[in-house]
């Protein structure tokens, strides 16, 4: 017999040989309390976090909570069924309404996940005989639709006009394409060329699909993201977004002007197929997104720790993703993984936790330390963590 | 099969695979790009970008999962040049 499980050996060798040294599992850790959208309780020892996507802050928004708790009492605590069935709720209309409002835009749908908004999406819009071309640093919701669904899948070179282009020539002029980009990519927090890539994608009779995942909120005039940054929003086919980070919550989300954009509701099999988010989390996605459309100051104050951490961090010697800071994502870049690891534990131990990145997930296999800014930072948490970042890579030799 | 020492298209493919050819493998047509090269997967994006330009075509993603072998890809290259 074959075990099944045999094609994990050498992942499940390469992690215990890691544990053996001692150094405590960064994938498993545990947050024992969390007390604000930047403290939380690990190990028993209080802790910075800079390393959870909740860029707004609005986890612990009274706003948001009491309305979550409204709808809990309102509308019970889920609603056992699919968005098509028993599973629209006035709550989901209303976090539809919201989007739609934030965007602008004339369609909103809403998924359980981001992940199955990609899903969801990518693999229902490009069929057998078209081609989806992405960008070979795509996340991997937006690789795992390409994969359930059976268009032809081009991948270029991450942010490479050029390579775009020419992949865009090549195709025959008559075939459907779907051209996807992402505003910010989360793994070195580096912005997309949006403008020139939404540009020739359209003159290629392209649809553009934009995942903002990582800029809602704070990019662009109206925090709609680096397509509105780049003045490029007419000409984006689709938007797609998450609740699970800016919005601070789960569940995700497709916004279009597409005239048959309701079709999807009927078709996309990833929002048919399973149950829709409880009442309690639209409720608290739509108060969070009508929020985040007077988030001004707030906004403000996140680009100030955004600077503020990359210029420290490059002062004390370390090596950066992006020269210049592009969004609320500072990636280090650590020497492999034992050193990354070795740091990340450091950090902790500073009471510091950040996000430690390894390959595949990564770009060219890289190893980071991925460090995520929130709005409700201060400005002496961000001080604090610089020290502790001083000290963590002195005792570990990374500078 | 094509004697593979006279044919141009296996040469230029060859060329290509050279400077990501970091073990020093000698190529042939039976080279297995996982198993011989040892390739992962980012060198495996990085090589059919190169291959793509040099021959102005594009080798989708359905199709690199059916090539395993260098003379596979020579054969598809000869197909997709049309
Ligand atoms: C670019 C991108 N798209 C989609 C997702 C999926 O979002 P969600 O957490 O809502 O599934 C993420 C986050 O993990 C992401 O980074």
């Amino acid at each position: 017999m074959t075990d099944l499980f045999s094609k994990f050996d050498a992942l499940i060798q390469q992690r215990e040989t890691l544990l053996s040294t001692g150094q405590r599992d960064p994938f498993s850790l545990v947050m024992e309390e969390v007390k604000s959208p930047t403290v939380a309780v690990v190990n028993g020892k209080e802790t910075i976090l800079l390393g959870t996507y909740n860029y707004m802050g609005m986890t612990f928004d009274p706003d948001v909570i009491a309305a979550g708790k409204k709808a809990l009492d309102d509308f019970g605590t889920g609603t056992t069924g699919s968005r098509v069935l028993n599973g629209t709720y006035q709550g989901h209309r209303e976090c539809e309404d919201a989007l739609k409002e934030f965007y602008g835009f004339d369609h909103a749908m809403v998924f359980s996940t981001g992940y199955q908004a990609n899903l969801g999406i990518i693999s229902t819009i490009a069929g057998k005989d078209d081609y989806v071309l992405l960008d070979i640093d795509s996340h991997a919701s937006i690789y795992d639709g390409c994969a359930m669904g059976n268009a032809q899948i081009v991948p270029f070179r991450h942010n490479d006009i050029e390579a775009l282009e020419k992949r865009l020539k090549r195709l025959p002029e008559e075939a459907g394409k779907l051209v996807i980009l992402e505003g910010v990519y989360s793994m070195l927090g580096d912005v997309a060329p949006l403008k020139e890539m939404v540009r020739i994608s359209k003159e290629a009779g392209a649809m553009v699909l934009v995942d903002e995942a990582h800029s809602m909120g704070f990019i662009g005039e109206h925090g709609r993201g680096v397509a509105e940054e780049q003045g490029v929003m007419d000409d984006v086919d689709f938007i797609i977004g998450t609740f699970s980070k800016s919005v601070g919550t789960v569940g995700g989300f497709c916004v279009s002007n597409h005239p048959k954009f309701e079709v999807m509701r009927l078709v996309c099999r990833p929002y048919v197929f399973t149950a829709s988010l409880p009442p309690s989390v639209v409720a608290t996605a739509a108060t969070s997104i009508r929020k985040l459309m007077h988030g001004s100051e707030k906004r403000a104050h996140l680009w100030e720790n955004s600077r503020k951490l990359h210029a420290g961090l490059k002062a004390l010697g370390f090596t950066i993703g992006t020269d210049e800071p592009q969004s609320a994502i500072i990636a280090v870049i650590m020497p492999d993984l034992e050193g990354g690891a070795k740091m990340w534990e450091s950090l902790l131990n500073e009471g510091l936790y950040v996000n430690l990145a390894r390959p595949p997930a990564t770009p060219a296999n890289m190893t980071l330390l991925r460090c995520s800014l929130c709005a409700e930072h201060t400005s002496e948490q961000v001080d604090e963590i610089l020290g502790m970042f001083e000290r963590a890579g002195k005792a570990t030799g990374i500078i | 099969m094509t004697d593979h020492a006279s044919d141009p298209l296996f040469a230029e493919i060859k060329e290509e695979i050279e400077p990501f050819n970091a073990k020093g493998v000698e190529v042939t047509r039976e080279t297995s790009f996982q198993k011989d090269l040892e390739w992962d997967s980012l060198t495996v994006m990085d090589f059919v970008a190169a291959i793509e330009d040099r021959f102005d075509i594009i080798i989708t993603m359905n199709m690199q999962a059916e090539i395993e072998t260098v003379g596979q890809l020579v054969d598809a290259v000869t197909k997709l040049r049309g």
